[in-house]
């Protein structure tokens, strides 16, 4: 499995990340970093990818995949160009969260950790943005977008696809 | 205040003396307290996640896990409140309540912890009923079954197959309700590194993991007239198939197991120790062979299906130092089909070899390639757990303890004192260096005076002196300190001649298809491991012949037949070799830190 | 700030060495014979502190409430600043120093504004008024001055005693006093040891963390200097959200700065004590706010909590002995060590000492972070500082500390801020979350959703938790969408206390709350969702039932937008709505341009 992907510029960007720490003592601690570090250059967490680092790090892959699925941030399938994350935090919800999480959901015809299929959008939910103040907001890729209604939410996205033209 | 001085607790109203440093379930256990229980196990890290074992202590406004909470001077611990009878229901109601309701389809019905405990804690309704788990069983494994949906997630499982064994095959995955216990990536078990060992299904309370079964089959074999028939009984079985019929542990069973075999057909019934008195013969030869010249020491024992399995996937550089013999029970088998067959002018196509083990890994053993007698012959055609065979028994209408016991056919019923032996730790090791002294070195094994390693835990070490010649000894039982052993011989840190390793606690006698202990008290089973193991050491001297070499049986096989240990003809029959396997092992961080810290 | 004297005193005389040198015996026996003199022992107590670390405007005087600070008194002078201040409610001005309080320069900013105005401003005293990414403005705020203290007058010992004096507690959740915890770490032989700042904010909700990192990292970076000079540690960790990037960029740039000055890294401000800071990222888990969960995800693994004893302050990170507090209690310490244990203590309640900063949200006019003195009431916090409810709305309940906490009502309005008066109610301080809840939302709904949220959140280990939350999320599931069961309550409460009493952690323990609270306080809303099948603020849109009035005309605009066709008729002729089909979006009700159509 690693051998088709071994010559790879992103494995050996992640192969010198890892290596970085190499002299650390206890560096398996830092299993959580690589994962995000793995992520970030490779969108998501393949199960090779995980062998991969599994193996680097000396962590017993069940191990691995343990931590890989507890943990929300982890994408264990191909996700979109733009993650769309809905704050599903109490001041959030109380002004209405759930109505913009399902227009998203009706516009972009995806269920909560899907990924359209033009591969564009995968929408998860937030525990909290820490952006109360802006309440209801969503964050997509980082950039947050504060007090939002439907039709909102219906010109973000319009703005996204028209931007990957 | 330290661990050693005694403290004054208080366990409902009454006032004990009991030592300090002990958890509130350890001072009960031994006060005679049994608190309710299912994520502790007494060989296993503390987990606390169950909260089965919670009690009330004076002052506390919430309930503690006992087996985690520790004891403290003048503690006054209640273990039976109305309150707490209440609340243990409930919790075993919710661990219920996302279960299957066909306790009387399981496989493990009538040796259930949860079973038991539903019993003793009066669950009689259930309450809180609504969606329950739904996962696909995984059979994919030649040795061991995985049904999620029976997981409570007590999690003794992932902790003997990481502590006890240091494999991690498994682990937890996901989180919350959705929490399951699997291989990395849900991959199919036999495609982890799981080495069939079976301890997960000896600890597990329920039947989330349970043996392959070959039960049917069997009968079905045993069934028609056709076939002829073998059954071969491994040493560990005799001594503790008694468990399973309800006689404490410790009885040898072997005349009544061979009557009852005969009973349910089997044509031949042989032993396993015949095979492991072969074994002995070729393994010492090797071991001469590779002591005289100081090659590829030390020579390690081969005869663990679930210890080579995981040398070929975590130590494929030490294979060299692998006994290239085969086990007894596929010796028996290869010799049963390979010589006694072809001697009596049997047809192989209706021979089969049915093994009685007190293991799972024989089951993936015997579907090993390198073992067939030619192509798509296999030597060993099923192989019975112990469990399995109780089974077969009690449901053929056959009380064990009353059948008119009978002695095992010949030739291959015949075995000595050492070979009975082998079925625990440090048995190999023994059985083997007597006839290598004695015909090797020509003087007798004096007596072996182990210690444990000072450089790794859990390692007994000896060294045997014989004139001029020493000979360093190690014996591993459990894969714990297997690893840490592996890298101090490949490091030749420490110079050993002969190692010997088990994967199971206390060697075969601990297999992983030997009765459910009956109890969870964590004095009682250590004591189950010892009578077994004291068992078969009274077998062996109760055998007047005593070492492998002076065993008629196998005199005669070598006359007749072999000519000499690694004589051309023993290594077709007798001896193996060893690949790499994937998926390759990983050692965690953490072994290898002790390693390099312990130095 | 108010400058009405109230009649309970508490006179502070610094007794630091500095200050004593300065003749403060002399001013001692001179402040009791004043007392003596006024005939006001009894309402006047007299404190003696340790260093207030202001030796250069010493000796120092402190009189409460109001924290008037007088520098540079003399035996001869103290008598009349006593008089005048306790009989005639004047304080001295020639004596009196304002411009040292650490949070004054913030209320000089907005103290006129009413919303900041009443607040007190410790932990956040720097936000909004330096900037962030600069340590030389907090430096001009007397940065780094708390630090320099310790190291240069206070022993290990020292700083946690005054920790201890200060009774500061925890201000994560359960609020064990921090000075005890440094306490067990310090006694703790070990040659590593481990300084934690929890900053993966707890609430939904409650971004106060995140305030106070993105404008203040400073301070929290000193804080964990001084934590770990008082135990004994060489390393720490700030464990803060991956959602938080402004954040976590902030850390690193105070972080770097901190070290170019010497602030951290190998010996300290020239003395032999060594420390290091890194920041580690969590990855989306909010049980990792539990302090052992947090930690094993530090160790890269799965982050579920472990039973206790043994505490982290014995056996935490690595096996090591560890400090874990959060970013607020870690705020907090400089400011006690600046301004002394006696100065904290003196504000606050008999047994919750300090302030405590609220994320107040919900149907309020001013939501935002609110930082007062423990001890202020939920109706000061509510109406005098965050100005009330919007649009004439009714006060209906007050959550606290998000899904772990509990509902109050308005009849608990007068309760005063602390750890044990919210214990009492059955809530918690939690981090701090506030949400005020108006007359149109569901009780029933709102506990389903902190138990949706809890429930999504548990880690799995444990059983209560694990299972418990979820099959009292489905009867509360049931009971919101018409189909609850007369014994649902009984059930829900039953499980409740069981999860409460047995679960392994606190987050598991405190999942219950939100249900058990509105239980108590809103049983009739749970009754009329059960039995009459009835949400009295339609909040639980599954309850609503939609029905045409006599009022309809038969435009039939209604039948066009409906998108089930639920509904029929002849134009001109009363429509009708299926009951069966209505999937209650509330089109219908939205489009009928003649009130023909009822909602209950």
């Amino acid at each position: 499995m690693i051998s088709t992907i071994q010559n790879d510029a992103k494995l050996n960007s992640l192969r010198a990340y890892i290596n970085s720490h190499k002299e650390m003592t206890r560096n398996d601690s830092l299993l959580i970093r690589v994962l995000q570090k793995a992520q970030e250059i490779i969108g998501y967490l393949p199960p090779e990818i995980m062998n991969f680092i599994a193996q680097e790090m000396s962590i017993p892959r069940a191990q691995v995949w343990g931590v890989a699925t507890f943990y929300h941030y982890f994408f264990l399938k191909p996700v979109g160009k733009y993650i769309i994350s809905v704050c599903m935090g109490t001041a959030c919800y109380l002004k209405g969260a759930e109505k913009i999480l399902k227009a998203f959901k009706e516009k972009l015809n995806i269920n909560i950790g899907e990924t359209t299929d033009d591969k564009l959008f995968t929408l998860i939910e937030a525990r909290c943005l820490g952006a109360c103040g802006l309440a209801p907001a969503v964050s997509i890729n980082g950039t947050i977008y504060g007090q939002l209604d439907e039709k909102k939410a219906y010109n973000i996205i319009k703005k996204y696809i028209n931007q990957s033209k | 205040m330290n661990s050693q001085e005694n403290i004054t607790i208080f366990i409902n109203g009454t006032k004990y003396q009991t030592q300090n440093g002990q958890s509130i379930m350890q001072a009960a256990d031994h006060l005679g307290y049994s608190i309710p229980r299912l994520c502790y196990h007494p060989q296993l890290s503390v987990e606390g996640a169950c909260r089965i074992c919670i009690v009330e202590i004076e002052g506390m406004k919430e309930f503690q896990a006992s087996c985690s909470y520790p004891i403290q001077d003048g503690m006054r611990i209640h273990t039976n409140t109305t309150e707490l009878r209440q609340a243990r229901r409930d919790i075993l109601e919710l661990i219920l309540d996302n279960h299957p309701l066909d306790c009387h389809t399981c496989p493990k019905n009538g040796n259930c912890e949860l079973q038991r405990l539903a019993n003793i804690l009066g669950i009689e309704e259930r309450h809180f009923e609504g969606e329950r788990k739904q996962y696909p069983i995984d059979d994919s494994s030649p040795a061991i079954i995985r049904n999620p949906n029976n997981c409570i997630l007590c999690g003794r499982c992932v902790r003997v197959c990481s502590e006890t064994q240091q494999i991690h095959a498994i682990g937890y995955a996901h989180r919350g309700f959705k929490t399951v216990v699997m291989p990395s990536y849900n991959q199919a078990f036999d495609k982890s590194v799981c080495i069939n060992c079976g301890q997960c299904i000896n600890i597990c309370p329920t039947a989330a993991f349970t043996e392959k079964k070959q039960t049917d089959e069997v009968i079905r074999i045993l069934n028609n007239k056709d076939n002829i028939t073998i059954a071969q009984i491994a040493p560990s079985v005799r001594i503790a198939i008694g468990e399973s019929f309800g006689i404490e542990s410790g009885h040898n069973f072997q005349q009544e197991l061979t009557a009852a075999l005969k009973a349910l057909g089997f044509d031949y019934v042989f032993d396993t120790q015949f095979g492991a008195d072969m074994t002995i013969m070729e393994e010492a030869a090797e071991l001469a062979e590779r002591y005289f010249k100081g090659e590829n020491l030390p020579l390690i024992t081969s005869c663990c299906p679930s210890w080579v399995k995981t040398a070929e996937q975590f130590h494929p550089d030490l294979l060299p130092h692998l006994s290239s013999c085969r086990s007894p029970m596929a010796m028996l088998a290869s010799l049963t089909k390979g010589y006694l067959a072809k001697k009596n002018h049997w047809d192989l196509t209706k021979v089969v070899n049915i093994a009685i083990t007190p293991c799972t890994a024989k089951k993936f053993e015997s579907s090993r390639e390198e073992l067939f007698l030619e192509k798509d012959i296999r030597c060993i055609d099923y192989a019975l757990t112990t469990r399995e065979i109780s089974w077969i028994i009690k449901s053929s209408g056959i009380d064990l303890s009353r059948m008119k016991g009978q002695d095992f056919d010949n030739p291959m019923g015949i075995s000595s004192g050492a070979a009975s032996i082998v079925g625990t730790s440090g048995g190999v090791i023994e059985a083997t260096l007597r006839t290598f002294c004695e015909k090797y070195l020509d003087s007798a094994l004096p007596p072996l005076q182990y210690h444990e390693s000072r450089t790794t835990k859990g390692i007994k070490e000896a060294t045997i002196v014989i004139n001029d010649k020493k000979i360093n000894i190690a014996v591993a039982n459990g894969l714990k300190s297997t690893h840490s052993l592996m890298d101090e011989i490949r490091r030749q840190k420490k110079h050993y001649d002969f190692v010997e390793i088990m994967a199971c606690p206390g060697g075969c006698i601990g297999g992983g298809g030997q009765p459910y202990a009956a109890s969870l008290n964590f004095f009682d089973q250590e004591k189950i491991l010892q009578k077994r193991s004291q068992a078969l050491y009274a077998i062996d001297s109760s055998i007047n012949i005593h070492k492998s070499h002076e065993n008629p049986a196998v005199q005669q096989l070598y006359k007749e037949f072999l000519g000499t240990p690694l004589s051309e003809l023993a290594n077709k029959l007798l001896h193996t070799q060893y690949s790499q396997k994937i998926p390759c092992g990983i050692i965690p961080k953490e072994v290898i830190y002790d390693i390099n810290h312990s130095k | 700030m108010d400058h009405s004297v109230t009649p309970q005193y508490k006179i502070i005389l610094c007794w630091g060495s500095s200050c004593q040198k300065l003749s403060s015996k002399s001013i001692l026996d001179r402040i009791h014979q004043k007392i003596d003199e006024l005939k006001m022992g009894n309402n006047v107590d007299i404190i003696l502190s340790g260093c207030l670390g202001m030796c250069s405007k010493g000796p120092i005087l402190i009189i409460n409430p109001g924290y008037y600070i007088y520098g540079k008194i003399t035996p001869e002078i103290v008598g009349e600043i006593i008089e005048k201040h306790i009989n005639q409610n004047k304080a001295t001005a020639a004596y009196l120093i304002e411009e040292d309080h650490l949070f004054n320069r913030f209320y000089r900013i907005f103290g006129d504004v009413k919303f900041y105005g009443r607040q007190m401003r410790i932990a956040l005293r720097n936000c909004g008024i330096i900037d962030p990414e600069s340590i030389d403005d907090y430096l001009s705020v007397r940065g780094y001055e708390s630090l320099a203290k310790s190291l240069a007058l206070f022993t290990p010992n020292q700083v946690i005693n005054e920790i201890k004096a200060s009774g500061l507690r925890g201000r994560g959740g359960a609020g064990f006093p921090t000075g005890y915890k440094w306490e067990l770490t310090a006694q703790e032989k070990s040659s590593e040891k481990f300084i934690i700042c929890n900053a993966d904010e707890g609430d939904p909700g409650a971004f106060m963390d995140r305030n106070a990192i993105e404008s203040d990292p400073h301070t929290i970076i000193e804080g964990m200097i001084i934590g770990a000079y008082a135990v004994g540690a060489q390393n720490g960790i700030i464990y803060t959200r991956a959602e938080y990037p402004l954040a976590i960029d902030r850390l690193h740039i105070a972080i770097n700065q901190a070290k170019e000055h010497g602030f951290l890294g190998n010996n300290i401000l020239g003395t032999n004590f060594s420390f290091n800071i890194e920041i580690r990222q969590g990855a989306g888990a909010f049980i990792c706010g539990e302090e052992t969960a947090l930690i094993h995800s530090l160790e890269g693994k799965r982050g579920v909590p472990r039973t206790r004893p043994p505490y982290p302050a014995t056996k935490g990170l690595f096996n090591k002995p560890t400090v874990v507090n959060n970013v607020e209690t870690w705020a907090n310490i400089p400011v006690i060590i600046q301004e002394g244990a006696a100065w904290f203590s003196s504000i606050g309640t008999k047994n919750s000492k300090g302030t405590k900063v609220f994320a107040v949200a919900g149907s309020v006019i001013n939501t935002g972070l609110v930082e007062v003195p423990m001890g202020t009431t939920l109706k000061e916090i509510i109406f005098d500082i965050c100005g009330g409810l919007p649009d004439n709305k009714t006060l209906k309940a007050v959550q606290i500390g998000g899904p772990s906490g509990g509902c109050l009502t308005k009849d608990h309005l007068d309760i005063q801020v602390d750890y044990e008066s919210f214990a009492e109610i059955g809530t918690i301080m939690g981090s701090g979350g506030m949400i005020v809840i108006d007359n149109k939302s569901c009780m029933v709904k709102l506990a389903r959703f902190f138990l949706e949220f809890s429930q999504s959140q548990s880690c799995g280990k444990c059983t209560p938790c694990r299972e418990g939350t979820k099959r009292m999320l489905e009867i509360l599931e049931r009971i919101t969408t018409g189909n609850g069961k007369p014994e649902d309550i009984q059930k829900l409460l039953r499980l409740g206390n069981t999860i409460k009493k047995t679960a392994l952690c606190g987050l598991g323990k405190s999942a219950p709350n939100p249900v058990i609270s509105t239980i108590t306080h809103f049983r009739n809303e749970y009754e009329e969702h059960i039995n009459e099948k009835k949400c009295a603020t339609n909040d639980c849109s599954a309850l609503i039932v939609y029905e045409i009035n006599d009022a309809c005309t038969g435009c039939s605009a209604c039948i066009r937008i409906c998108p089930t066709k639920a509904i029929s008729g002849i134009k001109k002729n009363k429509h009708q709505i299926n009951q069966n089909l209505c999937i209650k979006c509330g089109d219908c009700f939205d489009i009928c341009a003649f009130k023909g159509i009822t909602r209950r």
